[in-house]
């Protein structure tokens, strides 16, 4: 029974019990004008702008505050659907993320066998069967405009689920929350043990704590150097301390940021650090999902004895702050939407646990759009929550982002793995040799992007009477075409001097590169032969 | 005007201005936001100990770990420095010959080669060392050598110069001026005769004959040049100084010989070899011929 009292959902807010103030309604210029805060059932634009329209508030001064104390979190386990689905995505991510560096891959003799790494040294990105060169930084830089679109899709179906779930600070706060139920017992044990002086037995328990932390912290800074090496090789280095300098200091600076960031900032990153949930909540809108609290269906609030005496006084709300109790930012989800709230969803199980003890129905707080939620005030009929995945926006975010993927894929089996760039001596333009012909000097870089060596041939296309030698033939070798082997995954420069009998106009031609292997992969690149005589 | 007052929903101060009914909320900072200004002050305490911070007359504090910039460089450098010391002592070690055969010996030496070329040599072969004809410098891209065109023969030349005064191994050898010696029909007779042996000027007895009664003890019979004298190739598409008739005149009358500086007490060895390397790089370098193994020329000392 989800609208018990359809004429006090849909009528202006309901006061909250125990609010010592009157709801400050000042009526200027024919407008009520409210203080009070709206309920997420009406949220329409010009609700949240009457509100703030200009008139005279009651005037009142706080003692200057300009630092406020952090208040620590101890949130409480909780059972159900969203916290076993928080447990796997953390085991996913956290299995992803300290073991993909030890994923083998076999490349042959000439390159790492390391599925995922940054070759920073050798300027190399390897994943899997990809292989990006730096001059194809472009496919990175089409990852993080995935990344990002990634996001904006996320949050454009499901809200902050990115903050909620699989964000790196989320995931490690409640890594290290896990760690102080385990150490420190649960949310009571955690206040009363935090209250206690400091005795022998709680320097224990911090120590054991504090140690985990560390161990935690490192590991995690340990595991984000091994996508910059091959694995077993430098943690054999690193514990020998052959490692290079760089190893350590990134591990001592990425130990130092989990263990505060994780173990002590928290929520308080997610709050007052993190530029995301600022950038979400203008991509957000009312068909956005949230983990909203129904309050038109909840207040006002009361016990479930009051309740009983009076059940037409009261919401299904019995405020047994179970829904704060567990939130791993410490807020109250009652309060309505808000910065602080990562859309974790451990309140729905609290709050599920809570209605199914009472023998209310579930989903006082629940995954709902602002669409739905006024809907559902006024006693209308609401789609289920995961239509709300189905629209334009979110269709369109869908679509951009898996064509560049599409694309990105598409281009990536398609490239060519040779290159080939030709830079013509321009000092002097041409030489005259003693026999009355016509040499030109260039420097061509033959590359190769397989992990093996292979060998090339250089021919010439045009200049029909010129020949070419190259550094390693000499004159005498002088023909049409040169082979050269190109070492794997390299670049190698090599000087070719082309040279045309007397009388060549000046012309445009240029150098093929065919690859003498079964992929017969080729690329031209063109040239300019200068002589004395400029043709018409 | 400040008015302000408590925002209802949040319970806190607004700071109190109010924009087109937008408001903004004097929410309190974290306090260990706070610490964070503390932690940024003791670094900077921290900083101004070990590393140069506080800007004197002439130079700044220095520091207690010593650190500068330039030290950073000097280091940086020594250890180029030393690299190159051990390229250089490696290079002393082969023979001139026989570099071209390690290749990655050779490109170090041609990469330093060019560098001192830029240095010691593009003031008259150009920096592409392409010579000046007007000027009478040859060009050291093309195939045409006077005295010989092998890595062991230009590291020879390097070293000795040509005729650099007062150097007793150096390449020398003298054009005798013809003014006077040749009647106006003579003359041109020779130069049509120079010419033809490159198919350009028209053959003729006369000219023949006071070729070879003049010329060809150097220049050959047929023009082909002598490297052990630094006779020049007549039958070739080649001129250091023109080929036109007036400047082969001239060249025949009052002959303009080139000089080159011997580099033996200027450039090191090393440098020298280096040097050869790139010249020799540069696409008309020859294979040395191991009969050639002494290109010290046996000739007439200078007058």
């Amino acid at each position: 029974m989800p609208n018990r009292d359809p004429s006090r959902a849909s009528s202006a807010p309901p006061r909250r019990e125990g609010e010592d103030s009157e709801p400050t309604v000042v009526v200027e210029g024919g407008l009520a004008k409210t203080n009070e805060p709206v309920s997420s059932a009406v949220a329409e634009p010009e609700a949240a702008t009457r509100r703030h329209e200009p008139h005279e508030p009651p005037r009142q001064h706080l003692p200057a505050k300009l630092f406020e104390k952090r208040t620590k979190v101890h949130n409480k386990r909780v059972d159900g659907p969203f916290r076993r689905f928080k447990w796997f995505v953390m085991f996913v991510t956290l299995a992803i993320y300290y073991g993909t560096p030890w994923i083998r891959w076999d490349r042959g003799p000439y390159a790492p066998d390391q599925a995922v790494l940054i070759d920073l040294a050798n300027r190399r990105f390897y994943m899997f069967g990809i292989e990006i060169w730096p001059h194809e930084f472009y496919y990175v830089a089409g990852l993080l405009i995935m990344a990002a679109l990634g996001l904006f899709l996320v949050t454009s179906a499901v809200g902050r689920a990115w903050c909620g779930y699989a964000c790196p600070q989320t995931v490690w706060t409640d890594l290290f929350q896990h760690v102080d139920r385990f150490v420190d017992g649960d949310r009571n044990a955690r206040i009363k043990l935090d209250a206690a002086p400091l005795g022998p037995k709680k320097l224990g328990k911090r120590a054991f704590k504090y140690t985990i932390y560390l161990i935690i912290a490192f590991w995690t800074g340990g595991a984000w150097i091994m996508y910059f090496a091959d694995a077993p090789t430098l943690v054999r280095d690193f514990w020998a301390g052959e490692a290079a300098s760089a190893a350590y200091i990134t591990v001592a600076i990425l130990t130092l940021t989990t263990f505060t960031l994780g173990g002590f900032m928290r929520e308080q990153v997610c709050i007052y650090m993190c530029p995301w949930p600022r950038i979400q909540t203008a991509m957000m809108d009312e068909k956005s999902l949230l983990v909203t609290y129904k309050d038109w269906r909840g207040e006002p609030r009361g016990s479930v004895k009051k309740a009983k005496s009076e059940p037409e006084k009261f919401g299904d709300c019995i405020d047994c702050l179970q829904c704060v109790a567990v939130c791993p930012t410490g807020i109250d989800i009652r309060e309505g939407p808000q910065v602080g709230c990562i859309t974790c969803a451990l309140c729905i199980d609290a709050c599920d646990k809570v209605m199914a003890e009472i023998g209310r129905p579930r989903g006082l707080i629940d995954y709902a759009t602002l669409d739905d939620c006024k809907k559902e005030a006024n006693g209308e009929a609401t789609r289920p929550p995961w239509k709300a995945l189905l629209r334009p926006r979110t269709v369109a975010y869908f679509l951009i982002w898996g064509s560049i993927g599409f694309a990105m894929l598409f281009a990536l089996g398609v490239r060519s793995h040779v290159g080939l760039s030709v830079t013509p001596d321009r000092n002097p333009p041409y030489i005259l040799m003693s026999d009355g012909s016509v040499r030109n000097s260039y420097t061509l870089k033959l590359r190769n992007m397989e992990s093996r060596p292979r060998d090339m041939e250089i021919a010439l296309q045009g200049l029909p009477d010129a020949v070419m030698w190259i550094d390693t033939t000499g004159r005498d070798g002088a023909a049409r075409k040169q082979i050269k082997t190109v070492p794997a995954d390299q670049v190698l420069a090599v000087r070719a001097y082309v040279i045309a009998p007397p009388g060549t106009d000046t012309d445009d031609f240029s150098f093929r590169l065919t690859s003498r292997d079964e992929q017969k992969e080729s690329v031209e690149t063109k040239a300019r032969f200068d002589t004395p005589k400029v043709g018409e | 005007m400040v008015n302000k007052r408590i925002d209802g929903p949040t319970g806190t101060e607004t700071v109190g201005h109010e924009w087109d009914g937008i408001e903004e909320l004097d929410t309190p900072m974290p306090r260990w936001w706070l610490w964070t200004l503390y932690l940024t002050i003791v670094w900077g305490i921290v900083y101004v100990i070990l590393y140069p911070a506080w800007p004197l007359v002439d130079k700044a504090t220095e520091g207690v770990l010593g650190w500068s910039s330039r030290g950073e460089l000097a280091k940086e450098m020594s250890v180029v420095d030393q690299g190159r010391v051990t390229m250089r002592e490696e290079l002393s070690r082969i023979p001139i010959e026989r570099l071209p055969e390690n290749s990655k010996m050779f490109t170090q030496a041609v990469a330093g080669g060019r560098s001192a070329f830029q240095v010691h040599c593009s003031q008259c072969h150009g920096s592409g060392a392409a010579g000046s004809q007007t000027l009478g410098y040859p060009n050291l891209n093309d195939d045409d050598w006077l005295w010989g065109g092998d890595i062991k023969a230009i590291e020879y030349t390097l070293t000795n110069g040509i005729r650099a005064p007062g150097v007793e191994k150096t390449r020398a050898s003298i054009m005798p001026p013809f003014d006077g010696v040749f009647e106006p029909v003579q003359l041109e007779a020779v130069v049509n005769h120079v010419l033809s042996l490159s198919g350009r000027g028209s053959r003729n007895a006369l000219g023949a004959q006071t070729f070879q009664d003049n010329c060809s003890v150097c220049h050959g019979t047929v023009g082909e040049g002598n490297r052990d004298l630094g006779a020049p190739r007549l039958n070739d598409a080649i001129w250091l100084y023109g080929s036109s008739h007036e400047q082969l005149r001239n060249q025949i009358l009052k002959p303009k010989m080139g000089r080159m500086p011997h580099w033996s007490d200027r450039l090191d060895p090393v440098t020298i070899k280096m040097l050869s390397a790139y010249v020799w790089s540069l696409g008309g370098g020859e294979e040395f011929v191991e009969v050639a193994a002494d290109p010290a020329v046996k000739v007439d000392a200078e007058p």
